[in-house]
C-alpha cells in the first residue's frame, strides 16, 4: 500500500472516529501531547487499525512511536511486510 | 428533621420527551406501546414494547463521553440534563457545590453481549474497544453521569429490579435527612434494545396482544395477558427544603414518606404482606393516615399475580376510603428499572396539573381489582398527598409518599 494512502486512511479515522481537530494533524504532531490521544483512545485505535489494515498493533512495538509520522511508518512496515 | 423536596424533573419516555409532552399524554391517556419487528426476528415470543428512539448526542457530548454511554445512559443523560435545567442548576453551581447521584439501573446488556461476540470471533479482548467495560457495568449510568456533570457527592447505582428507581429516591431522601447531602440526582434508567429483554420474554410474562398494541398493557383488567416491557429514563432532583428555599428554587412536592420491605418468599412472585408493609411504613414515615391519601399510583404491571397481590394489599390498607388508584403502565408499559422514578414524575405532574391519569384499558375488573376505586378515564382532582408503589423481582418493595407544599 502506498504511504499516501496510509496517511489518508489514518488521518481520516483520526478526524472522523477519534474526533481529533484536523488543524492539529501534521507529520510532526505528537500523539499524546498534540493530538491528545490517551490510553483509552489508543485501545480504540487498535480496533480501528485492525478493521482498516487487517493487523493487530502490538503495544510493545508502539513504545518508541511518538509522532504521527512515526505512526504512519509503523503501519507501512506492518502492511507492506 | 431536615425535609426533602423535589425541585427538578426530566424524562425521556415512550409517552413523551419533555415534561409538558408527558403531562399531556397522561391527561389524554396516550399509549406509547408498539411493535419492534427486530424482537420477532431475534426469537421473542412478543414484539410488543414501549417505542422510543435514542437521542442524537453527536454534537452534545464529546467522543469519550459518548463512547462510554450505553443506550440507557443516553436516556439518563438527556433526562438528567433536563432535570438540572428544570431545577435551575447551572454548570457553575455543579462546579462549586457538592451534588450526589443515586440512580436506579439493573442491566446493560448490549455491550456485554456484543463484546462477547467480538471476542468469540477475534480471540482478542483489546478489540472489544475502550467503551465496552464502561457500558457493561451495572453502575454505568452513575459512573457516566457523575463524570459528565462533574459530581462530587454520593455516587452509586441502586439495583433493585423494578423498584430501583423508587429506592433511589427513598435512599436519597434518607441521606439528605441525615444531613449528609443537600442535593442528589435520583432516577432510573431502562434499556429497550433487542438484547435487553430476551430472557424476560422467555418467561412468557409479556403480552402477545399483537393486533392491538395500545390495548396490550391492561393493569388490573380481567382480560390482561401479560406486561409490555418499556424503557427510557427519568430523573428527579431532590434537595433539602431550606437549601431549596434559600436559592429560590421552585418546589414540586415534598418527599414525606419512604417505606421498604422484602418479601422473603419467591424470586418472581410478589406477596400481599410485603407490599402492604412497604406502604404502611411509608405512611408511618410521612405521618399520614390512609384516609388522607388522595391518589395511589399503583405498581400494577398487567400480570395476573402481581396485580392481584397489589390490589389485595391496597384494599387491606385503603379499602374503607375508596382511594383513587391508577397504574400508568397501561399507557407506558412497564418501564422496569426506570419505573419507580418515572411514576414519581407522572404523579408529580398529576399533582401539579390537578388530574388523575387513567388506568388505560381497565375495562373488566376481576375479584381483587373490583374492590379498588380504579380510575379508568381521566378525572380532574386537586391532590395534596399521593403514594407511589414499586415492587421488583426478589421481593423488593418500595413505596414513596409525596406531599404538596
Amino acid at each position: 500500500m502506498e504511504k499516501s494512502k496510509i496517511k489518508e486512511i489514518v488521518n481520516n479515522f483520526l478526524i472522523e472516529e477519534i474526533e481529533i481537530d484536523p488543524q492539529v494533524i501534521s507529520d510532526e504532531a505528537l500523539l499524546k501531547d498534540d493530538l491528545g490521544i490517551d490510553s483509552l483512545d489508543f485501545v480504540d485505535i487498535v480496533v480501528i487499525v485492525e478493521q482498516h489494515f487487517g493487523f493487530k498493533i502490538k503495544p510493545e512495538e508502539m513504545s518508541g512511536i511518538r509522532t504521527l509520522s512515526q505512526f504512519y511508518d509503523y503501519i507501512e512496515s506492518k502492511v507492506n511486510a | 428533621m431536615r425535609r426533602v423536596v423535589i425541585t427538578g424533573i426530566g424524562i425521556y419516555s415512550c409517552i413523551g420527551k419533555s415534561i409538558q409532552e408527558v403531562s399531556e399524554a397522561l391527561y389524554h391517556g396516550k399509549s406509547g406501546v408498539g411493535i419492534d419487528p427486530a424482537r420477532t426476528l431475534y426469537g421473542y415470543r412478543s414484539p410488543l414494547t414501549g417505542i422510543l428512539e435514542p437521542p442524537q448526542l453527536k454534537n452534545v457530548l464529546t467522543r469519550r463521553q459518548r463512547i462510554c454511554l450505553p443506550e440507557e445512559g443516553e436516556y439518563a443523560y438527556v433526562a438528567t440534563d433536563d432535570a438540572l435545567k428544570d431545577a435551575g442548576i447551572s454548570d457553575e453551581y455543579l462546579d462549586n457545590n457538592e451534588v450526589g447521584i443515586l440512580y436506579g439501573n439493573d442491566s446493560s446488556s448490549r455491550a456485554v453481549i456484543e463484546s462477547h461476540e467480538i471476542c468469540v470471533e477475534k480471540k482478542d479482548t483489546t478489540l472489544m474497544g475502550s467503551g465496552a467495560i464502561f457500558q457493561s457495568m451495572n453502575s454505568t449510568v452513575t459512573m457516566n453521569l457523575a463524570t459528565i456533570f462533574r459530581l462530587k457527592g454520593i455516587n452509586m447505582t441502586i439495583s433493585a429490579a423494578c423498584s430501583s428507581g423508587s429506592h433511589s429516591i427513598g435512599l436519597g431522601t434518607l441521606l439528605i435527612r441525615q444531613g449528609l447531602q443537600d442535593m442528589i440526582i435520583c432516577g432510573g434508567a431502562q434499556e429497550t434494545n433487542v438484547l435487553s429483554m430476551a430472557s424476560f420474554d422467555g418467561l412468557g410474562a409479556f403480552s402477545v396482544r399483537i393486533a392491538e398494541p395500545h390495548k396490550a398493557s391492561r393493569p388490573f383488567d380481567a382480560g390482561r395477558d401479560g406486561l409490555v416491557p418499556s424503557g427510557g429514563a427519568a430523573t428527579v432532583i431532590i434537595e433539602e427544603y431550606e437549601h431549596a428555599v434559600k436559592r429560590g428554587a421552585r418546589i414540586y412536592a415534598e418527599v414525606t414518606g419512604y417505606g421498604f420491605s422484602s418479601n422473603g418468599v419467591h424470586i418472581s412472585q410478589p406477596c400481599e404482606k410485603g407490599s402492604a408493609l412497604a406502604m404502611e411504613r411509608a405512611l408511618k414515615d410521612a405521618g399520614v393516615n390512609p384516609a388522607e391519601v388522595d391518589y395511589i399510583n399503583a405498581h400494577a404491571t398487567s400480570t395476573v399475580i402481581g396485580d392481584t397481590y397489589e390490589a389485595m394489599a391496597i384494599d387491606r390498607i385503603f379499602g374503607p376510603y375508596r382511594t383513587p388508584v391508577s397504574s400508568t403502565k397501561g399507557m407506558t408499559g412497564h418501564e422496569c428499572w426506570m419505573a419507580g422514578s418515572s411514576e414519581i414524575i407522572y404523579t408529580l405532574l398529576m399533582m401539579r396539573d390537578s388530574f388523575i391519569a387513567p388506568n388505560l384499558n381497565f375495562e373488566t375488573p376481576d375479584e381483587a381489582s373490583a374492590k379498588l376505586n380504579i380510575i379508568s378515564s381521566t378525572i380532574e382532582k386537586k391532590m395534596d398527598i399521593c403514594l407511589s408503589n414499586s415492587f421488583g423481582f426478589g421481593g423488593t418493595n418500595s413505596a414513596l409518599i409525596l406531599k404538596k407544599i
